[in-house]
């Protein structure tokens, strides 16, 4: 070790450092330039060999007030708008919906590990979707129209039900249930995975599209499925984003939020129930893709702290961020073959869990 | 009568809390004023902390009533209970990288609308409260680095940032060393002289005698005898309830009951 050397990092910033420095003041404007750079690097990467500046150019163009004339074929135009975008788009949706709705989870649990797909909702809304896809129900105008309904169902019985049973629990009487709603939500992901995987396997031709729920990812993303999950998505984030100063005073016991005032119950509930109206329209989207709602809302609480009215809108977009690059690898990584992006995430997410488990206790890491 | 008891702050009638077929508080009644401090002592399982989380409203009562200023506190919406009465639990809990002043400042909740902000009056005030509770060098402290007496503070002023009329505590010095715990009771004294009316449990006979105005002390559910604390707090009731190994014993200077324990005669 060579100890000038070591004298000289310790002097000035690291990189890591002045970047915190930076964004720290402003998390909000730093996450939304992450994910506008994220999603300019997705959008000028894919199989069509279309050059960058052609990309852009292209995109631009599209602004008001701008004009870029360019001489690409008809097909550079739909590439970039009708493949490329939608991906990155719905990558983007899902990514934030996953990111927010684990934030939400996590602070009314008061627990880090309550992430959608550990808690089962994600299952729970793949099972409610599968029995949609199954189901003789005419599709309605969107082309899924019954499957978000289905899969909010399955997913807020599924959170109950995990709720529930931790609740019920010996010891758990502050309410957070600690690893027992982990372990409660794991199980019943396990029940529900089995269920989802005997519908596809009885199901016959009908039940192909199942297939794509159980290995989450955006080759089949259009713009008529964001359209058809967007206001579920934004439903879902303006139900808990008005319950952002709840979310805080939850955050001491449950008896103390009481005696500030807090409806401790009805505001669980609702909480809740927005949350999984978020994560069932993000598995209607792009099947079950683990961890994002893990991940992402730590890094962010690392950043900003746990004040909710700070931590979701940022948790949002670096949710955003994060699946768009996750999905730019996983279709990029071993071109032209697609690794499903959730099996990129569920790579990245077991052993950031382990982490967690690792430098965290279980039960919520109270002081 | 009615009109005279009306004007109390708090007064609680013929409580009766049972949990799973098991009485925990049977027909208490007691009543605190403003200003004045109020201690609820008794022997470990007497149900003074569920006494005091009955009358907070978070534990649910088979009998009986509580009243702030005459109004039944079921009749009261909560968020109002919550800006006229504060709780500090007998152990409190944060979240990790909490400050201080982010707790305090949760104590504006129920003063603020759906939609509002903490406002430069919400800062003041939590500042205030800090200042009251002896605890604004603490402002930008982690609530988990804090001490024991430094957290009880911590959490006293996230109550006081209610602008509460009364104060509910329960068991404020436990697991503090003696400095401590006289500071924290003379902290009580101090809040009451400003017209907080106090409901404090007390575990230690003798800091309960020298703190409060009056005393209830509550055996098994039942309220034994509510007064001064040289009228309740007498040998017979202390050895009747705390068996012949605790004798009281009177101040040389001013009378207040101290209470000793007699081991091996001693």
């Amino acid at each position: 070790m060579n100890l000038e050397r070591a004298d000289a990092v310790a002097d000035t910033p690291s990189i890591w450092a002045r970047l915190t420095a930076f964004v720290r003041p402003h998390p909000v404007i730093g996450a939304a330039l992450l994910l506008l750079a994220v999603a300019l690097v997705a959008i000028t990467q894919g199989a069509a060999d279309i050059p960058a500046r052609t990309t852009l150019g292209l995109l631009l163009d599209r602004l008001p007030f701008v004009a870029i004339e360019q001489d690409v074929p008809a097909t550079w135009d739909r590439i970039v708008f009708d493949v490329r975008l939608p991906r990155i788009v719905a990558a983007g949706l899902v990514g934030a919906a996953l990111a927010y709705s684990g934030t939400s989870y996590q602070g009314v649990f008061r627990n880090p590990l309550a992430d959608p797909f550990l808690l089962g909702v994600a299952s729970g809304a793949g099972f409610g979707a599968a029995i949609a896809i199954l189901s003789p129900l005419p599709s309605s105008a969107y082309g899924f129209g019954w499957v978000p309904v289905f899969a909010f169902a399955g997913a807020i019985a599924t959170v109950v039900l995990v709720y529930a049973a931790a609740r019920s629990a010996p010891g758990s009487a502050s309410g957070s249930g600690g690893a027992t709603l982990i372990l409660a939500g794991v199980a019943l992901s396990a029940v529900l995975s089995a269920g989802i995987s005997f519908m596809l396997l009885t199901g016959g031709e009908r039940a192909q599209p199942i297939l794509s729920f159980i290995f989450g990812g955006f080759n089949t993303a259009s713009w008529e499925r964001i359209a058809a999950a967007s206001p579920y998505v934004l439903v879902g984030a303006v139900v808990v984003a008005l319950h952002s100063r709840v979310m805080n005073v939850l955050q001491l016991d449950r008896e103390q939020a009481a005696q500030l005032g807090v409806n401790v119950t009805r505001s669980t509930l609702i909480i809740l129930a927005g949350a999984s109206l978020m994560a069932a329209a993000a598995v209607a989207v792009a099947g079950i893709i683990g961890f994002v709602g893990l991940i992402v809302p730590h890094s962010a609480r690392m950043i900003v702290g746990w004040d909710h009215r700070r931590l979701l809108p940022v948790a949002a977009l670096g949710g955003a961020a994060f699946l768009i690059a996750a999905d730019l690898v996983s279709r990029t990584l071993l071109a032209p073959e697609e690794i499903p992006v959730g099996v990129l995430t569920a790579m990245l997410g077991g052993p950031f869990f382990l982490y967690l488990l690792r430098t965290r206790r279980v039960d919520g890491s109270r002081s | 009568m009615t009109t005279a008891l009306a004007t109390q702050l708090l007064e609680v009638r013929d409580l009766t809390v049972r949990i799973d077929g098991n009485t925990l508080v049977e027909d208490a009644s007691l009543h605190v004023a403003a200003g004045e401090v109020l201690g609820l002592v008794g022997p470990n399982g007497a149900g003074k902390s569920t006494l005091l989380r009955a009358v907070s409203g978070v534990q649910p009562t088979e009998a009986g009533s509580v009243h702030i200023e005459g109004a039944p506190t079921t009749e009261v919406d909560r968020r109002e209970l919550a800006k006229r009465l504060a709780v500090v639990q007998q152990l409190p809990e944060a979240p990790a990288g909490m400050l201080v002043s982010e707790l305090v400042l949760l104590g504006r909740h129920p003063h603020l609308g759906w939609f509002e902000r903490e406002s430069s009056r919400d800062a003041r005030i939590a500042r205030d409260a800090m200042a009251r509770a002896g605890c604004l060098e603490l402002e930008v402290r982690e609530v988990g680095t804090l001490s024991g007496g430094e957290r009880r503070r911590a959490f006293i002023a996230r109550a006081l940032a209610q602008e509460p009329e009364l104060l509910l505590l329960d068991e404020p010095t436990a697991n503090l060393d003696a400095g401590a715990q006289a500071e924290i009771c003379e902290l009580l004294r101090t809040l009451a002289a400003t017209g907080v009316g106090v409901l404090v449990v007390l575990h230690d006979l003798t800091l309960a005698a020298s703190t409060c105005d009056r005393v209830a002390l509550l055996a098994a559910g039942r309220l034994v005898a509510t007064g001064p604390p040289d009228e309740v707090i007498t040998t017979e009731h202390v050895a009747r309830l705390y068996g012949p190994t605790v004798s009281v014993l009177r101040h040389p200077e001013d009378g207040r009951p101290l209470v000793v324990p007699t081991i091996g005669g001693r």
